[in-house]
């Protein structure tokens, strides 16, 4: 089993006409992931690359019975595209878009509310489930199906998990990139709740970054809820204060979003935290008494 | 992206927030003539800089008169102003705000700020105005007054209430308290501001309410719809180097050691910053490249990278997910020929292509070391930097 994605997905693209669009929804496909289709608003009725363009997610939907949404539209346009996949009663929206308006995605949060749709990112680089299906652009020749979850704020830090993972012989569940931005749709805990319910995940490695207080808030989590081994790296452990380091949501603001303390709540929580971004492998490797 | 206390000021004045009376001035012959605008009474002569702590390092000064003011400004204009939030090298004074004197009986703090986990901006409020409120934060939590505004919604003056009497205004003031409070959230969501800072926020004489100071930051991704609040931009108030990256859009801060990083991905880029610093080294930069860096990138992160007289080696931390390590590798070949870097380049590359990318590397005749992993990478780097 995975999470979120498997080869039941039927994958539409929002601004699959785009450059980006374009050629992720190839990969995912080459990967073995059923792309259905895209949106496109103004080119429905269209064909790209032999696959039907719909004016709206509404019409997608209906017309090739998608479940999920991978939305690569420019970042003016992107809290709209959630919203629409959301309508169009989607289970799973993952945007990949970087650099959304913090407004917008609370409009788009707030209209999320009380609809089924989960959202993953914006600012990530999407989800893959080795072997099974992938929405995004974690590139798929370096995975390798197994049962490690993944869930990280990062995303080739996710593909570096990924490499010591294959190259200490273990492979994934899925892994689950959910963005660098301050307000995000999927958050850590919600991660780890889906690995907890996942019978084929055994362990999980999960990366944060400096910034806000989510990993403080798994660790709580983790230390009540989760009965699994989890590996914790923490990236930004020698930024300066004050300055955003790439990620919109990673800065050290107001004295809180440190590394240190979440590496210290993420310790006090169960959690094996490695100093050291070279040593999550082994470390996972070391939990599980391999 | 910050601005200066004035220019907050002109925001809020403009969304109906109560200031005090003032200008902007660039030399001390401008300060006087606005403290004779002012009545020839007197006048406070505020540094404009990026950072707080400028009264403590002595950048605001009050003056009886408008020569006073002048001879202040003379003083205050073109010194390098230190304080707990510039760092050591301080900043150049090249502005200053003149305003109005004021009787004050009261000083108090509100802000809004995104509350990350809430996911919905939160107004604060504080009795304990003036002071550093992290501090008060920190000390005496009680202190502080906090409301989470429904971003559908906005601010309902119930909440706004709360606030004002928590933190001791009578039912007069309140009242002025809710309108101010409202005017300062409609300036927040207009401007797509990411925190809204007035300390101190006083009560006059008078009793009316006042912004005294006044931070306002903004959302970088949203400046596209603000071309108002992109031209007040200070250049002089950010790192060369980091505006030179920025016009090649490359994600650049510089910082104090002598290991240059050029990396691809903010997350494994922070990560990399952290690995040399374990390895016993000090990083010079952080430095993402991006996830589709091509040839041209990689020449303008050289560019960047060796402008910066301190960097005594370079690390390059590339996994090639999309991006082929084959690619990367010419890219870096060219760059290096071109530019003709004269530090050691460690390169720990991994992903798409390695070992082709790791042969064009040895191939090339030039003075590469190829690391295997990041470990490696990182204590190659700290030994050849020295």
């Amino acid at each position: 089993m995975a999470v979120l994605i498997d080869k039941s997905t039927r994958l539409l693209v929002q601004g699959l006409t785009g450059r980006e669009g374009t050629f992720h929804a190839k990969q995912a496909a080459a990967y073995g992931t059923t792309v259905v289709g895209g949106v496109t608003p103004g080119k429905g009725g269209t064909t790209h690359e032999g696959w039907p363009i719909f004016n709206t997610v509404h019409d997608a939907v209906q017309a090739t019975g998608a479940n999920a949404s991978v939305i690569f539209v420019p970042p003016a346009f992107a809290a709209d595209a959630v919203m629409e996949a959301a309508d169009g009663g989607l289970a799973l929206a993952v945007c990949i878009t970087e650099g959304v308006p913090t407004l917008d995605m609370m409009k788009a949060f707030t209209f999320l509310k009380g609809r089924a749709t989960r959202l993953v990112g914006p600012n990530c680089p999407g989800l893959i489930s080795p072997g099974k299906a992938k929405a995004g652009i974690i590139p798929g020749n370096i995975c390798k199906e197994g049962r490690i979850g993944i869930v990280s704020k990062s995303g080739t830090l996710t593909y570096e998990a990924i490499h010591q993972l294959t190259k200490v012989g273990l492979g994934q569940t899925t892994c689950i990139g959910i963005g660098g931005d301050p307000l995000i749709g999927t958050s850590h805990i919600d991660a780890l709740q889906l690995f907890a319910d996942d019978p084929d995940t055994d362990a999980v490695i999960m990366i944060g970054e400096i910034g806000g207080t989510a990993e403080e808030e798994a660790a709580t989590w983790i230390k009540d809820h989760f009965r699994k081994p989890v590996v914790g790296f923490i990236a930004g452990q020698t930024a300066p204060p004050g300055r955003r380091m790439g990620h919109a949501g990673a800065i050290i603001a107001g004295g809180t979003g440190t590394a240190a303390e979440k590496m210290a709540a993420l310790t006090a929580a169960g959690v094996k935290v490695v100093r050291s971004p070279a040593d999550m492998g082994k470390a996972i490797k070391e939990a599980l008494g391999l | 992206m910050k601005i200066h206390e004035y220019q907050a000021k002109a925001i809020l004045a403009r969304h109906g927030v109560p200031v005090p009376q003032g200008e902007v001035a660039f030399n001390p012959e401008e300060v006087h003539d606005i403290a004779q605008r002012l009545g020839g009474g007197v006048v406070v002569v505020k540094a404009q800089i990026h950072a707080g702590g400028r009264g403590k390092g002595g950048g605001v000064k009050v003056a009886q008169s408008a020569a006073e003011a002048e001879s202040v400004a003379r003083q205050i204009l073109g010194m390098t102003l230190v304080t707990h939030q510039t760092g050591p090298g301080g900043r150049v004074v090249a502005r200053v705000l003149v305003e109005e004197g004021l009787q004050m009986t009261r000083e108090l703090y509100v802000s809004i700020v995104l509350d990350r986990a809430a996911g919905k901006p939160v107004m604060m409020a504080s009795a304990a105005g003036g002071m550093d409120i992290e501090e008060v934060a920190a000390k005496t939590p009680e202190q502080i007054f906090k409301i989470h505004i429904e971003p559908g919604v906005g601010l309902v003056p119930f909440e706004a209430r709360q606030l004002g009497f928590g933190i001791g205004l009578d039912g007069p003031q309140v009242n002025k308290f809710v309108k101010l409070a409202s005017s300062l959230y409609d300036a927040f969501v207009a401007t797509d501001a990411s925190l809204l800072e007035i300390n101190p926020l006083v009560v006059t004489a008078a009793g009316d309410l006042l912004a005294l100071d006044a931070k306002m930051n903004f959302d970088d991704n949203a400046l596209y719809r603000h071309p108002d609040i992109r031209e007040l931009r200070d250049l002089a108030e950010e790192d060369p180097l980091e505006i030179e990256a920025s016009k090649f859009s490359l994600n650049y801060i510089h910082l104090d050691g002598n290991i240059g990083c050029m990396v691809n991905g903010a997350g494994l880029a922070m990560a990399t910053m952290d690995i040399i610093k374990l390895a016993g080294g000090e990083p010079a930069n952080f430095l993402d490249v991006g996830g589709g860096a091509n040839a041209e990138q990689i020449r303008n992160a050289f560019k960047i990278l060796m402008s910066d007289k301190n960097v005594k080696a370079v690390l390059i931390n590339i996994f090639g997910g999309i991006l082929r390590c084959d690619v990367l590798a010419q890219g870096v070949i060219a760059a290096v020929k071109e530019l003709g870097v004269p530090v050691p380049i460690v390169i720990r590359m991994e992903g798409t292509n390695v070992e082709e990318g790791k042969r064009l590397l040895r191939e090339s005749g030039m003075n590469f070391t190829t690391a295997d992993g990041m470990d490696d990478a990182a204590t190659q780097v700290v030994q050849l930097a020295g």
